[in-house]
């Protein structure tokens, strides 16, 4: 299988995504002026600051002509995962819902985190351990999720919140502890941390792996 | 206007001005006339006054119009005095820099170039500087940290490497008190590490490490000094000299405006008298990190393709500066047209283009036939870009505005002919700094002491400053901050491998205790060197290179100059004795206030490789039932020590001297130890003594401790034989009459004054009145401080056998949920939460 990662100019986390899905398929990546993916059977909308950011995290990145193509590739289903500037660019775009706002502290802050898997059985969660917190960084200074309190109620009860801050690990003050969500149908996952600074025993964790590698299992039992 | 100094060149026409530079030799004649005499047409010519107002001395004005053969013009006087500053030309540091050791076998360049760069080995460059933005973040330290940062990012792709990791070195008054002053510290500490990380987070730079301390000398002097490195392919290291008369001057990045018209705004106020009701000059930058991320990859992706000749980038004294040292570097001369120069705003002045220090710009060197490719590069990354003249064989820059010439002047005289000044070093009688108000109780406990001392916002827990940076980005991150004394990337990014197979990384760090260096300039700055490479010691890494950034006060006051010219005497011993060149460096003079001087503080930043990240050190205690031993040529002193500054007392007037040898065996022994696998967790000791380093390698390891502190009564081994070098009589007696209160005297029978003999390998055995003598309650064996010692923990059996290579002790054990410290006279036990409860003090001044 491969995975697409979007590159916009100002992207940070481009290279450490390719490299995290390299570890479990092929992966190259897109320019954001282009709108051929690639044939990719997976999209990563990565981290970094899209255009600066100056104006509003991920607000100008949503009309690049690569997002033409994510969007389109999401509606028909494709797998789209958004990390961290790439999650505030999905919000942005409309693919989930909810939005990004500043952390309560007012302050970029870099922390590892905990997180809770909440449920398995999605493309983006098939191959975490059950049960086991996943141990990955996150640094941002606009990560806490927002929504309001219908939405809020109706992702509780679709069970679209597929990551949660473990208690104590929620820094940025969002709702309902929500680290990861994803859109109704299930193919859009938007996440503040970073797995793919989660892949490597060096770097002090590999728990981030499991997202790329259930992607890929996803993917390859759909295509089996 | 002086009576020597000649009025009012005549004006000349471009032509006519062309010819006076064409002789071949004038490259080589450097001064006297040959400039011709242009002035800008209609505006008066600056006064003495003027280039009193812009720095310049009488004198200094005298020789310019000497090299000009006549009175400078705006423009000219405006170039020649950044370029006379000391910032561009070191004239009270160049004699002193010249005698620092720069060559070794891994040097790949030296200074003089944007950047430093060792070799790494399998092909790779490592380039690395650091640099100071002092002055600035005084004004407005958001601004003026985030500039510093971009300033040495520039530096670092300007030599063709791709930045890989940022450090800071930051001072500033005292944090924690009430009152204007720490509220003013406090101001500058959160807004400066705010800009560091806006700067470095935005361009996808990791923060990887950096040292913060807090004192009052720096209370109006804050110090924010920025290191970067970046790595290359060793054959695409960028000089920047330039070469080839009639090949393109290309600038390319942001507009040019009037940000960061410093001094020069002197002449545009001369302007504003005029009715110009544009009355704010800002001196300070605005930094745009991403304007720079795009002209990094720009410039990346114009030497990855070959298409330049050479390449610098724009900081201090901007487009005045590259111009002019990258022809006085390649021998020729440079034409600049500055109506050619895109701009922020319309209708500046020629002396505001060259002057301006507007950020995220870059100078290169193009042949004509690839200008094309060039510009079509620019374009696609986005970024502007303009040829704005051409190298010429004239030795001369000349600025025009179209046709007009509004500027000519030798770029030898520009460059290579400002005065150097003698300094006048001379030992201070009296002491420079009052003593830091007493903030400790007499009469505390020793575990109220441990925990005071942990407090201190010198020790305390950096973790509120680092949260606000990035540093795993890139994927080289293999120590953070806090995990390890030294940070470690790896050189490749992390990527999946057969298992076992070594991945080399590089470790660096940081490092200067300023105090130590106020209270002996000499030994302070052979401790700092020391207590880099031992940083590096502890993650295992051999270092290759290093590069400083000499922060001192006005060196036109002897006792300035003592301390700078000490201080450098010490920076080069002792990285000679360590076998270390410094490749790159950086100098910030006149850091003081009508308050007083900063501490002198030569930060030292230091890089190693590793052969494989696997086994990189970390400084936290790793498992339960390890043993913990002391190893090193350790001889705690109460001077200048961080309990000595918590308890108000003056800084002693010298340091106890540093066997370097021994010190440096140390680190080679630890180091082994650590490749080795050996060692689990290794930590140097600096602030705060034994005790400190123990609880810090406690916290960082979430696990508790039990050590004994019992003189002589635990295991030894080692205790190598210093030869005939040490004479260490009087060490075995302890327990002698010295007092080691308040006022310290370490000086002992030793004669530090004037002429202290510190030469050479740094051999002060004998001449030392050991510390400790009367050490009530064995308070400097826990506290004291000095080079050389390392807690570390690991099997018994492998700690011991660091004996044979630099003494050690054995202390305890790891474990359980507190620190015990068995001493003659009782027991410290302070619990994990005990201490980071204490350690966490700074993190009130981020909430």
């Amino acid at each position: 299988m491969k995975f697409a990662v979007l590159r916009f100019p100002g992207s940070c986390d481009e290279l450490d995504a390719l490299g995290a899905a390299l570890r479990v398929g092929d992966a190259e990546l897109v320019w954001h002026r282009q709108r051929d993916l690639r044939g990719a059977d997976a999209i990563v909308v990565p981290g970094g600051f899209s255009y600066g950011d100056y104006l509003r995290a991920g607000a100008i990145a949503r009309f690049a002509p690569a997002m033409e193509a994510v969007i389109a590739f999401a509606s028909d289903g494709g797998l789209v995962l958004g990390i961290c500037n790439g999650f505030q660019v999905l919000c942005e775009a409309g693919l989930l819902p909810g939005a990004l706002l500043p952390n309560v502290n007012l302050r970029f802050t870099s922390r590892q985190v905990q997180l809770r898997v909440e449920r398995a059985d999605t493309p983006f969660t098939g191959a975490c351990p059950p049960g086991a917190p996943l141990s990955i960084p996150a640094k941002h200074a606009w990560g806490r999720y927002h929504a309001d309190e219908p939405t809020l109620a109706a992702l509780e009860g679709r069970r679209q919140v597929l990551l949660r801050y473990a208690p104590g690990h929620n820094f940025n003050g969002s709702a309902n502890d929500i680290a990861g969500v994803c859109n109704a149908r299930g193919n859009v996952l938007g996440l503040m941390p970073h797995p793919e600074h989660a892949v490597d025993e060096l770097s002090g964790s590999t728990d981030g792996l499991c997202i790329f590698a259930s992607m890929r299992l996803a993917l390859e039992g759909a295509h089996a | 206007m002086p009576e020597r100094a000649p009025r009012g060149g005549v004006a000349v026409s471009a032509g006519s001005a062309g010819s006076a530079g064409d002789a071949g030799s004038a490259a080589g004649a450097g001064s006297a006339a040959g400039a011709g005499a242009p002035v800008s047409e209609g505006a008066p010519l600056p006064t003495l006054e003027d280039a009193l107002a812009l720095g310049l001395t009488r004198e200094e004005y005298e020789l310019v119009c000497e090299k000009q053969g006549r009175a400078p013009n705006r423009v000219e006087l405006a170039m020649y005095s950044l370029l006379w500053s000391e910032h561009c030309a070191y004239k009270h540091s160049r004699a002193l820099l010249r005698t620092l050791p720069t060559e070794g076998p891994h040097v790949l360049m030296g200074p003089g170039e944007n950047a430093g760069a060792v070799d790494l080995g399998g092909g790779v460059a490592c380039a690395f500087k650091v640099e100071s933005h002092n002055h600035p973040s005084a004004v407005e330290p958001f601004q003026g940290a985030a500039t510093g940062v971009g300033g040495i990012l520039r530096d670092i792709f300007a030599v063709g490497a791709r930045p890989i990791a940022v450090l800071d070195s930051l001072r500033f008054g005292e944090p924690l008190a009430a009152g204007p002053a720490c509220a003013r510290a406090r101001y500058l500490l959160e807004r400066a590490v705010a800009g560091i990380g806006h700067y470095g987070n935005s361009i996808g730079v990791p923060t990887v490490g950096g040292e913060v301390y807090f004192e009052a000398p720096y209370e109006h002097s804050c110090l924010v000094n920025a290191m970067a490195l970046g790595l290359a392919p060793r054959e695409r290291l960028q000089r920047s000299a330039a070469a080839g008369p009639g090949n393109a001057v290309v600038l390319f990045g942001a507009a040019t405006g009037r940000d960061g018209i410093g001094g020069a705004s002197v002449l545009a106020s001369a302007e504003l008298a005029h009715g110009d009701d544009d009355d704010r000059r800002p001196t300070v930058q605005v930094g745009d990190p991403f304007e720079e991320k795009k002209l990094l990859e720009c410039s990346l992706e114009l030497l990855e393709r070959g298409l330049l000749l050479s390449l610098q980038d724009l900081g201090a004294a901007g487009l005045t500066s590259a111009a002019a040292e990258m022809a006085a570097k390649g021998g020729v001369g440079i034409e600049l047209d500055v109506a050619r120069v895109p701009l922020r705003e319309p209708e500046m002045e020629p002396f505001e283009i060259v002057v301006s220090e507007s950020q995220e710009r870059m100078l290169c060197v193009v042949a004509p036939a690839r200008v094309r490719a060039v510009l079509e590069l620019c374009d696609k990354w986005e970024v502007g870009g303009a040829v704005i003249g051409e190298v010429t064989a004239t030795g001369l820059v000349r600025v025009t505005h179209g046709e007009r010439v509004v500027g000519e002047m030798p770029v030898r005289a520009l460059v290579d002919e400002c005065p150097i000044y003698e300094l006048h070093p001379a030992r201070p009688r009296a002491p420079l700094y009052p003593a830091p108000r007493a903030t400790l109780a007499q009469g505390a406990s020793p575990k109220e002491t441990l925990l005071a001392l942990l407090a201190s916002p010198n020790i305390a827990s950096r973790r509120p400053l680092f949260e606000r940076y990035d540093s795993l980005v890139q994927s080289r991150t293999v120590r953070r901050p806090a995990q390890a004394d030294a940070a470690v990337l790896a050189i490749e990014p992390l990527r999946a491998r057969a298992p076992g197979s070594a991945v080399p990384g590089i470790g660096v760090s940081i490092d200067c205790n300023g105090r130590r260096v106020a209270a002996d300039p000499y030994t302070g700055t052979v401790a700092a060197v020391l207590e880099c490479a031992s940083n590096l010691a502890c993650v295992g890494a051999e270092p290759l290179g290093a590069t400083n950034n000499l922060n001192f006060a006005n060196p036109e006051k002897p006792h300035i100059a003592w301390q700078l010219s000490e201080s450098v005497r010490a920076l080069g011993d002792g990285c000679r004795a360590l076998e270390v060149p410094i490749v790159s460096g950086n100098v910030s003079l006149y850091n003081e206030s009508p308050a007083g001087p900063i501490y002198p503080t030569p930060v030292i930043g230091m890089v190693g490789r590793l052969p494989d990240v696997a086994r990189a050190g970390r400084l936290g205690f790793v498992r339960p039932g390890h043993a913990i031993a002391l190893a090193g040529p350790f001889e705690p002193s109460p001077a200048a020590g961080e309990l000595a500054k918590l308890r108000g007392e003056p800084l002693p007037d010298a340091l106890p001297g540093i066997d370097v040898r021994a010190v440096r065996a140390a680190q080679e022994a630890v180091r082994a130890g650590v490749r080795a696998g050996a060692i689990a967790s290794a930590h140097d000791i600096a602030e705060g003594g034994l005790a400190v380093a123990l609880a810090e390698s406690c916290l960082a390891g979430g696990l508790g401790a039990r050590v004994a502190l019992h003189r002589r009564e635990a295991p030894c081994a080692g205790e190598p034989d210093h030869g005939g070098e040490r004479d260490r009589a009087g060490e075995a007696d302890r327990g002698g009459e010295a007092d080691h209160g308040g006022e310290a005297d370490h000086d002992g029978e030793a004669d530090h004054g004037g002429e202290r003999d510190h030469g050479g390998e740094a051999d002060h055995g004998g001449e030392r009145d050991h510390a400790g003598e009367a050490d009530r309650g064995g308070e400097v064996a826990l506290f004291g401080e000095g080079a050389g010692g390392f807690v570390v923990s690991g099997a018994r059996e492998a700690l011991l056998a660091l004996g044979e290579r630099t003494p050690v002790r054995l202390l305890g054990e790891v474990g359980g949920e507190a620190l015990h410290i068995d001493l003659e006279g009782g027991t410290i036990e302070a619990t994990l939460a005990e201490m980071a409860a204490a350690a966490a003090s700074l993190e009130a001044l981020f909430e």
